[in-house]
């Protein structure tokens, strides 16, 4: 690949999903873009960028979407998961029983599996949450990936990562060759286009947000920039959780750890603002 | 270190689950069938079975009403190994006291994830 045009998708890639890509990936943009290239009859990834330069919106998205790291699964590292169990739900249940509602946002949603574990979650809590009004979104910037969540549609190995089998008997069923999401969990979730680098606020406010495996792929600024944003969208009291190979620490003050807890935040209030 | 019995009839797939089990630390035993698992538990009961369903002799759900019969016979996790992947033969399974439920074909990773979940690892 020419160096002009790795600079070319890199910065494009950059300016458009945060994605930071750098010359010795270059092998991901050829393996990733070769079959984007074939598709519309190009030759190679050559014709496609000189075809990016002059791209419509279509193209310019559809590269983005190819380079995105889609991987998840079901109660992933679960810890997070028996965490909100066991604290951060009894705790918004007493703050919120007054108006009880209670958003949790699934902000890089991916296939769906994040946003499903916490439906199963919440479905398994039964009679404690009746009278409850509590909305689940999830939101993403691949349009592929969120039309495979919104079927609910999975793989019998994506089945077998992480999800109990109790659950898969309870909450699944089997057509063909893969295992389909109960309607009842599939409606307790909202899917939604969205780009995090974008101004939240139409999101509206969420109490809980799962932010996980995705500012990785971010530069400094941009995940500075990012969780920022994502705090402008959470009250006072709200909690954040990052994947297990991040943190907010030297990145963003709008969050703290919580203490002798692994992965999840809380939102400060940093004073004057 | 735990101990895992695998019980299947297939000596490659005893050989694959055995190698990814001793890269977990767990001490290994094998059984062809359920009635060769029967007499090992009788002998000393492991800490984990890991079970495939159709064999000679006598098959895994046989085997494992008859195990959790015996005298600490509570005590083994029991993992389900089999090509059998419908909602009917998962429901008996853990009706019959199985624990988790490996559909095949599995891998390391599969494995790994579910021995996690039930606390072997
Ligand atoms: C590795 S997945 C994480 C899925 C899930 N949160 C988990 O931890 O299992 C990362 C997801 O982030 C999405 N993504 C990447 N950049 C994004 C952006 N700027 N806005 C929204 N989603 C983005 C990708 O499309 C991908 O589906």
């Amino acid at each position: 690949m020419r160096p002009e045009d790795f600079d070319f998708v890199a910065k494009l890639l950059k300016d458009r999903s945060g994605l930071v890509i750098t010359r010795d990936k270059a092998y991901l943009l050829e393996s990733r873009l070769t079959p984007v290239a074939r598709k519309r009859g190009l030759k190679g990834l050559e014709d496609l960028v000189g075809g990016l330069r002059t791209a419509g919106e279509d193209l310019l998205r559809e590269v983005t979407e190819a380079m995105t790291t889609n991987e998840s699964f079901f109660f992933r590292d679960i810890k997070p998961f028996d965490q909100f169990k066991a604290m951060v739900l009894p705790y918004m249940l007493a703050n919120r029983a007054a108006k009880k509602t209670m958003r949790i946002w699934s902000a890089a949603s991916s296939s769906g599996q994040e946003a499903y574990t916490l439906a199963m979650m919440l479905k398994e809590e039964g009679a404690k949450l009746a009278g409850w009004k509590i909305e689940i979104v999830g939101t993403d910037i691949s349009t592929e990936m969120l039309e495979k969540a919104k079927a609910g549609l999975y793989s019998q190995f994506e089945v077998q990562r992480g999800l109990p089998i109790q659950l898969l008997v309870k909450y699944f069923k089997k057509t063909a060759e893969m295992w389909q999401i109960d309607p009842a969990i599939r409606g307790m979730v909202q899917y939604r286009e969205y780009n995090l680098l974008h101004d939240l606020k139409p999101l509206g406010q969420f109490d809980v947000v799962f932010c996980r495996n995705v500012l990785i792929y971010f530069d400094q600024p941009t995940k500075t920039r990012v969780l920022d944003n994502i705090s402008r969208v959470m009250p006072d009291d709200g909690f954040l959780y990052l994947g297990g190979a991040e943190t907010v620490l030297g990145i963003s003050d709008k969050f703290k750890p919580v203490p002798e807890q692994r992965g999840i935040y809380a939102t400060t209030r940093v004073p004057g603002k | 270190m735990k101990s895992c019995l695998i019980v299947d009839d297939s000596k490659v797939i005893r050989m694959v689950a055995k190698k990814i089990l001793h890269e977990l630390s767990f001490k290994t035993e094998e059984a062809e069938d359920g009635a060769q698992a029967l007499e090992a538990c009788r002998r000393a009961m492991p800490d984990a079975v890991l079970l495939d369903w159709n064999m000679p002799v006598m098959n895994g759900i046989d085997f494992l009403r008859e195990m959790r019969k015996l005298p600490g016979g509570d005590h083994p996790v029991v993992v389900f190994c089999t090509t059998e992947n419908d909602i009917e033969h998962i429901q008996e399974a853990i009706t019959a006291g199985a624990n988790e439920y490996i559909m095949k074909p599995f891998d390391s990773e599969i494995l790994q994830a579910k021995f996690s979940q039930v606390g072997l690892l």
